[in-house]
């Protein structure tokens, strides 16, 4: 019998198996922010065992509120980074040089097929892209991963997703899993990993990829999967460049870890996308999902393109490409987040950011914020927010707050009608 | 520390509770678990439930329906739980990341099959929600009694999960081991 990527990963990481079903995996890779990392400290502090396994293999950002808004963040700031300094983790993002953790990581090259990853953070299921076995877990875990390199899993059954057919012209990956979504439901894929396969995939570059594997735990998944093939290989290259003769031996090492043609899945699902719409979520849970052509003309109070799930270059050149010389209406604001400064400057330098100031959006820096009612951008009671995050569950965004859920292209006709818009229409 | 379990139950009686409904992100910027007390299940919109009543001061374990906790990854869900002395969650099914949560903080994540969550439902009714929940671990049995009425429930726990238990949480366990 065959296996799949994550049963390939676990096999090659496993510490432990203190009993039948439960695994122990070595970590390549214990990422941390400043939400949830800060109680990790203290408690280790308090333990009197203030270590870490290997300051190479963890990775720190300040990212959810920063600049900080309040004390209390700046405290959770000062937490995060005076640890990072007293153990000398130098891949430690701070002010200035930090983004949205599940976009920064992946663009600093650490995450490579076959890895393992923990993080405190639910979307650590988008690293899946890389073909690595990535989970989000607690403030225990991620404590446990820091001083000791280990994470314990029941070894998750895989389902397996075939896209199929091609995505038409202003269809996206963010309306390919809000649909694979609503076929699975909110809890389709718990203790599952998800792997996407198919041409759609395989055609998808690796922002498109990480949109489809952020949203797995969305179904309740541990991981969204896609295979390493060349297009992870050129996305990785500056990075691997050391490592390998040539883009060839690179692609020949990865692909160890790719699904067996006889390996034993949950279940396989196939859809065809090629009649696909762009989708849009009504209601509090991300299953709720609808073609946009069915909430067309809901009113909608602020827009907010970015995050980690839709906060990437292209995400913003799909965006920008629909706002180019049309303003934003007067009954709405309009927030952008480039999701790191590479993306910022990027989107700079390609003339994105001055689109999306002509049409009147606000540019924030790479922050969390709104997407979890942090910061920057929270909605008032009654208020309706088109939303190219990940989350639509009541008062995500803001107490009273409704949340609904589109790719950055659908956001941005959006912006500037002042209701729920496909953009094919306005072209 | 091996916690203790059971007690007055509450009765959440929809699918999918989830972690910011527990406790809503903008409590997050706390750094103790203790602060975050006075927050426990603060947005959760549900008939009959009052987040500031005297049934959940004074319940010690919550009774509920599929997918209990799911999005985000927060401890704080558990926290909150365990900051007002609630260190059991009975429900048909979690979210892999809340369960994981329960168990590695030496706390009580009970999987009962439908059937049996009903039947607890029904007894709250009868009740009128006053309903007392013993968990006797070692032979992984539920009992509630209401109205002067007791049921009784088995419910499966893996070797692993009881080990945490037992040792109070997962960084005991793995301090001890790895």
């Amino acid at each position: 019998m065959g296996q799949t990527t994550a049963e390939k990963i676990f096999a090659a990481h496993l510490r432990d198996e203190p009993f039948p079903g439960t695994k122990v995996l070595d970590l390549d890779r214990v990422l941390c922010h400043e939400i949830t990392t800060p109680v990790a400290i203290a408690d280790l502090e308090w333990r009197g065992k203030d270590r870490v396994f290997d300051n190479t293999k963890i990775k720190a950002v300040i990212d959810h509120v920063t600049p900080s808004k309040d004390s209390k963040t700046a405290l959770q700031a000062k937490m995060l980074r005076d640890w990072a300094r007293r153990h000398d983790i130098k891949d430690f993002f701070d002010v200035g040089h930090n983004g949205v953790c599940h976009a920064l990581f992946p663009e600093k090259g650490y995450i490579r097929p076959g890895f393992t990853a923990i993080m405190g953070d639910s979307h650590t299921c988008t690293h899946g892209a890389f073909g690595a076995f990535a989970a989000g877990v607690g403030t225990t875990d991620l404590e446990v991963g820091i001083l000791k390199g280990v994470c314990a899993f029941r070894e998750p059954k895989t389902i397996r997703v075939n896209l199929n057919g091609s995505l038409q012209p202003g269809v996206y990956a963010k309306d390919v899993i809000l649909y694979v979504i609503g076929q699975l439901g909110v809890n389709g894929a718990t203790d599952r990993v998800i792997e996407f396969h198919g041409p759609v995939v395989d055609a998808m570059s690796m922002d498109a990829r990480m949109t489809l594997c952020n949203m797995a735990i969305e179904a309740g998944g541990t991981c969204g999967i896609c295979q390493p093939d060349m297009v992870t290989v050129d996305y990785l290259w500056p990075f691997i460049d050391g490592e390998f003769a040539s883009k060839k031996a690179a692609l020949e090492d990865y692909s160890q870890w790719c699904t067996d043609a006889d390996a034993d899945y949950d279940k396989v699902l196939d859809f065809d996308v090629t009649a696909l719409e762009p989708h849009v979520t009504y209601g509090y849970k991300p299953d709720c999902v609808k073609p946009v052509t069915e909430m067309a003309g809901t009113r909608i109070d602020q827009v907010y393109i970015g995050t980690c799930t839709n906060g990437r270059i292209e995400d913003l050149r799909q965006a920008a490409e629909v706002l180019k010389g049309r303003k934003v209406s007067d009954t709405l604001r309009g927030i952008v987040s480039p999701a790191t400064p590479k993306i910022f400057q990027e989107a700079l330098a390609e003339g994105l950011i001055q689109i999306f100031m002509d049409a009147g959006f606000c540019v924030t820096n790479p922050t969390c914020g709104a997407c979890l009612g942090m910061s920057n951008g929270i909605l008032a009671e009654g208020e309706a927010c088109a939303s190219t995050s990940n989350r639509n569950f009541n008062g995500r965004m803001g107490k009273g707050g409704m949340v609904h859920l589109m790719s950055p292209a659908t956001a941005a006709a959006t912006a500037i009608t002042g209701v729920i818009t496909d953009a094919r229409e306005l072209k | 520390m091996k916690k203790v379990f059971g007690g007055p139950a509450i009765f959440l009686d929809r699918a999918d509770i989830n972690t910011d409904e527990i406790i809503p992100a903008k409590y997050l910027t706390e750094v103790t678990k203790e602060a975050l007390k006075p927050y426990c299940m603060e947005d959760l919109k549900l008939e009959g439930f009052d987040p500031q009543g005297e049934r959940l001061k004074n319940a010690r374990v919550i009774i509920s329906r599929e997918n209990f906790g799911c999005g985000s990854s927060r401890e704080h869900a558990p926290w909150v739980f365990e900051v007002n002395d609630i260190h059991t969650v009975i429900s048909e099914s979690y979210a892999r990341i809340f369960r994981q949560n329960m168990f590695n903080c030496g706390m009580l994540a009970i999987e009962l099959p439908k059937a049996d969550i009903d039947a607890l439902m029904a007894l709250e009714k009868e009740a009128n929600g006053a309903v007392d929940v013993k968990v006797n671990l070692p032979d992984q049995q539920v009992v509630a009694c209401g109205n002067g009425r007791e049921v009784s429930f088995s419910f499966d726990i893996s070797p692993f999960d009881k080990a945490l238990v037992d040792a109070g949480g997962w960084v005991e366990y793995a301090d001890a081991r790895y």
